[in-house]
């Protein structure tokens, strides 16, 4: 809990500490506000906590060993980080038109499920900041269909260690699109019970409209990316405008709101669950037969980088190899950690009340954050 | 003509003696490399030219010489812009970026923090990731890897 | 005849003159005995008869009754009701976000199946394994965890408030107890009680002063705040409470609410004279459409049915105990047991504050029943208490069933509705009756 006595008085404005051990800040982080009655005066994020060394690590680790740590980046969303490590050592090798198609189909059928799965850990967390516990074990009951289906699929529920520089380690099981479009066409219905509880709920608008507003210039002046910035109106999805793997080939609307509010961050990830569930089915239709793998050189030289749209925005993967087997450099740009640095301007002006309202629709996931 | 090239042709017009050399790396990516002098000019042009967010910046130790990588977008033109801005390593310093895309702010913390790299004129150039106090900078590569530093348990110096 | 099934003072009387009897009986029997035997003086046994005549004289029984009929009263509402609510509420609750809920009940026991005769009726957890047992002894185990844990006081705590807080909370709840009759008969304060409605409303508002100093006194910044956020909002949602209740009692014309309860058991023709469609009172097993409040002055109805769940710091409204930012509010460094006293009159507070709604909207205790022609004595099926009961359990259900479905409401909305939605509402509703009352539609 807060230390008691760590409150500086500036005149009427005191600082109060959420975190680290705070039961809803989702992970190990520090935010210090600066208080004057309700409204906050300044927010200092202090970050770090878990900060456990990845890019020293993964320069004496062979390179798809190093997929074992990228999973790990952020635990929620794993198969999306460690994919976009995949496509920029892909990329160093130059290995990237090689890739056989139905790799690429299911690399897109994979990060689509690992992204529902994360927005509906988002939604669990989120419910009880808000008060709403029935929306944690709403979220966490769909999310087990579909950490069933990644299990289905990969092997493991988190941190599966599947994709790899040349395409993915395994194919699908015979009975997987069978399940899977079962459990997505089931899952489709149920969103529509997350908007009689959540989206038309009046308490709800109370709570998140109007509060926590990133207008589209500060949003890109402080590199944030991802549904943030779209539910701010600015068209940044990267499977559109810099496709890769199978995704020019899938048709699908990206999530666009334009007030920039906690309502509309909501709005935003529910909308892309949907579109997650869509392409999905779509790539589960056109999924062509072949191997599901090359072999990718084992040795790299040169730099290279590619950036994904991970499940909260724009993961960046900067490569240098010196022609061993491992990499020389493994640089990771962390959408969380570039949102973290407009959390000030977002808080300033904003209640107390709101503080924990606002960090949650933000989604935080502080695995990515520290590296 | 895509947009890279348009973008190349752009660069080399403006700044046609501080790019050392320049290269198209996909349809909307382009890659350029200047000295560490340069930097500022070249960020202010793009800034006005519509590149408003500053994906990442990171820093490489390559053991003779330091760089600091910017990878800047144009949502509005669909294209990246990759700068390489080589530092001496003796003396790692460098403009910051800061007063042109405040997005800057944490990566270059960050570098500073883990590489080394002083960016000259960022408001807050503190550690970020690591405690304040810690001395040293660890992604340099005259900090000792995990596997060169083992801690060799007793059992194993027993003989075990 | 008698609609309802305890007469609280008769039955302890009753039951105190009997135990005082058979004492008397036995210290008469001693005093004679020891006489008789020889072992003391004649006379000495005589102090012995004058305690056993001082047991049997009305006034100790009328003492020893009303102890005894106060203690039934709190086993009632803490042994009996709480955990009975609080067994409602979780599994309920459950239910709602889609899970069974708490399993541990008798029939979930593995060491009681094993009992040679009667093991058979204790072994649902064999038929069905993933719905154990009922659930209801969960809460007496979380009691008896609570009772054994550390009662830890902060080192800068104000102590005596520290301590007082709790017991002043507690002790007020149990006031309100002393006024709110379940039924003609179940109540400590007989009718006819003028005053009993203001009463309880006053009990109910004491609670406040044991929140706020119970925040305070924790040296805690946190629980500074919770407290503070649960004062503003309590007294800001006792204004529309009273308001409304005014409504009320200008259409019954009194506060007692024994009176309040019977007047509502009438027809709605004896009021308003108008809509005799509905049904007048005639011969017995006339159906007719009754008096309740809840027709009569619906804008109160539904000010004090908010209010109430304001007063309950239940979501939509419990911000001060909001677990996102204040971890339990200020409530957060109690534990053990006065964690577990204060944790536990929420619900106590919450069926005071069904009963009262149910009093005074919903008709109280009465109900269409039908006589059932016993040997010796004629009881009312469903008789008062029973009657009274279930409107107060599917009132509570309502709330929790809201409580569950809602976000919580932040301290400046919440205090925005009890000023400026619920107040202008009660108003209107007191005009409405004081219409209703001087254009002579409502007698």
């Amino acid at each position: 809990m807060a230390e008691v006595g760590a409150a500086a008085e500036h005149g009427d404005s005191m600082w109060i500490n959420m975190g680290p051990q705070h039961p809803m800040t989702h992970g190990l982080w520090n935010l210090k506000v600066r208080v004057d009655g309700e409204i906050v005066v300044e927010a200092l994020p202090e970050i770090g906590y878990l900060h456990r060394g990845v890019e020293k690590i993964s320069e004496v680790r062979e390179f798809h060993k190093v997929i074992a740590l990228t999973d790990r980046l952020c635990y929620v969303s794993s198969i999306t980080w460690s994919h976009a490590y995949c496509l920029a050592v892909e990329e160093l090798m130059g290995v990237t038109d090689q890739i056989p198609p139905r790799a690429r189909y299911l690399r897109v059928i994979s990060n689509e499920l690992q992204r529902v799965a994360s927005h509906l850990m988002w939604l669990a967390a989120y419910g009880p900041d808000l008060g709403i516990l029935t929306g944690l074990l709403w979220a966490l009951r769909d999310r087990e269909l579909f950490l069933d289906l990644i299990q289905a699929m990969t092997g493991m529920r988190m941190n599966q260690n599947y994709p790899r520089p040349g395409g993915v380690r395994n194919d699908i099981p015979a009975t997987f699109e069978r399940d899977c479009t079962k459990v997505v066409k089931h899952f489709m219905g149920k969103l529509d019970e997350y908007e009689d509880l959540l989206g038309s709920n009046k308490t709800f608008h109370m709570r998140t409209k109007g509060v926590g507003v990133i207008s589209p210039e500060e949003g890109t002046e402080w590199g944030v990316t991802g549904p943030n910035l779209r539910a701010s109106g600015v068209a940044c999805d990267l499977r559109k405008l810099d496709p890769y793997d199978a995704y020019d080939e899938l048709s699908f609307e990206q999530a666009l709101d334009k007030d920039g509010d906690s309502f509309a961050r909501y709005a935003v990830r529910m909308e892309e669950m949907r579109t997650s569930c869509d392409l999905v089915l779509q790539a589960l239709k056109k999924l062509p037969k072949g191997p599901y793998r090359m072999k990718a050189p084992r040795r790299a030289e040169g730099e290279a980088y590619r950036r994904t749209e991970d499940s909260r925005g724009e993961a960046l993967f900067y490569v240098c190899g010196d022609g061993s087997d491992r990499p020389y450099r493994v640089k990771i740009r962390s959408p969380i950690f570039c949102t973290m640095s407009a959390v000030p301007t977002i808080m300033r002006g904003e209640r107390v009340a709101d503080v924990i309202s606002i960090m949650g629709s933000l989604d935080v996931c502080v695995g990515e954050m520290d590296k | 003509m895509g947009v890279a090239e348009e973008v190349k042709g752009e660069l080399e017009a403006k700044f046609p003696k501080e790019l050392k050399s320049s290269q198209v790396l996909r349809p909307r990516a382009i890659r350029v490399r200047i000295d560490r002098k340069d930097l500022l000019p070249l960020a202010k042009h793009l800034k006005a030219a519509g590149f408003e967010h500053c994906s990442c910046i990171s820093a490489v130790d390559w053991v003779t010489r330091y760089e600091s990588v910017y990878h800047i977008t144009s949502w509005r033109r669909n294209v990246l812009v990759e700068i390489v801005a080589e530092i001496p390593h003796d003396d790692p310093v460098i403009d910051s970026v800061y007063a042109v895309w405040h997005g800057a702010d944490y990566h270059e913390r960050e570098a500073w923090d883990l590489m080394g790299i002083r960016y000259e004129g960022h408001p807050n150039l503190e550690r970020i990731l690591l405690p304040r106090d810690f001395q040293y900078h660890p992604l340099r590569k005259d900090f000792p890897q995990e596997v060169d530093r083992q801690y060799i348990s007793r059992r194993k110096l027993g003989g075990g | 005849m008698s609609d309802h099934l305890i007469d609280l003072y008769p039955l302890c009387q009753g039951l105190i003159a009997f135990v005082n009897d058979l004492v008397g009986r036995i210290m008469n029997a001693v005093a004679g005995g020891i006489e008789g035997i020889g072992i003391a003086p004649p006379g000495a046994g005589q102090p012995l008869r004058d305690q056993a005549a001082l047991m049997n004289s009305p006034w100790v029984i009328g003492l020893i009754a009303w102890l005894v009929a106060i203690q039934v009263m709190i086993l009632w509402g803490t042994a009996i009701n709480l955990l009975v609510m609080m067994w409602m509420e979780r599994k309920f609750y459950s239910r709602l976000q889609d899970r069974v809920g708490i399993k541990i009940g008798l029939t979930s026991m593995d060491f009681l199946a094993r009992i040679p005769i009667l093991g058979g009726l204790f072994t649902n957890f064999v038929k069905r394994p993933s719905h154990l047992g009922t659930g209801f002894l969960q809460n007496v185990a979380d009691g008896v965890k609570m009772v054994q844990k550390e009662n830890l006081t902060p080192a800068k705590a104000d102590a005596f408030t520290f301590h007082a807080a709790p017991v002043l909370i507690a002790s007020s709840t149990l006031l309100i107890f002393a006024a709110l009759p379940f039924s003609d008969g179940f109540t400590i304060m007989q009718s006819p009680n003028p005053f009993g409605i203001l009463f309880i409303l006053a009990a109910f508002s004491l609670a406040p002063i044991g929140i706020l100093i119970a925040g305070w006194s924790s040296n805690n910044k946190y629980t500074l705040i919770g407290g503070m956020r649960s004062t503003a909002m309590l007294m800001s949602y006792e204004i529309p409470m009273i308001l409304s209740l005014i409504a009320v009692v200008v259409l019954m014309g009194t506060l007692d609410p024994f009176e309040i309860v019977h007047r509502q058991a009438q027809p709605i023709s004896a009021s308003i004279s108008q809509l005799s469609f509905l049904g007048s009172a005639g011969a017995d097993g006339a159906i007719y459409f009754p008096n309740w409040n809840i027709f009569t002055a619906f804008p109160a109805f539904l000010v004090f049915a908010i209010a109430i769940l304001a007063e309950q710091e239940r979501i939509p409204f419990d911000l001060p105990e909001a677990e996102a930012e204040l971890v339990e509010g200020w409530l957060t460094e109690y534990s053990g047991m006065r964690f577990g006293l204060v944790f536990g009159f929420k619900w106590l507070r919450g069926l005071a504050g069904s009963g009262l709604l149910v009093i005074l909207f919903l008709g109280g205790w009465t109900g269409p029943h039908i006589t059932l022609p016993l040997p010796g004595l004629s009881l009312a099926f469903p008789f008062q208490e029973l009657w009274f009961m279930v409107k107060v359990y599917l009132v509570f259900m309502a709330y929790v069933w809201i409580s569950w479905s809602f976000p919580r409401i932040r301290i400046d909305q919440i205090l925005n509705i009890g000023w400026k939605v619920l107040i202008p509402i009660a108003l209107l509703a007191i005009f409405l009756s004081i219409a209703l009352r001087a254009f002579g539609v409502y007698q």
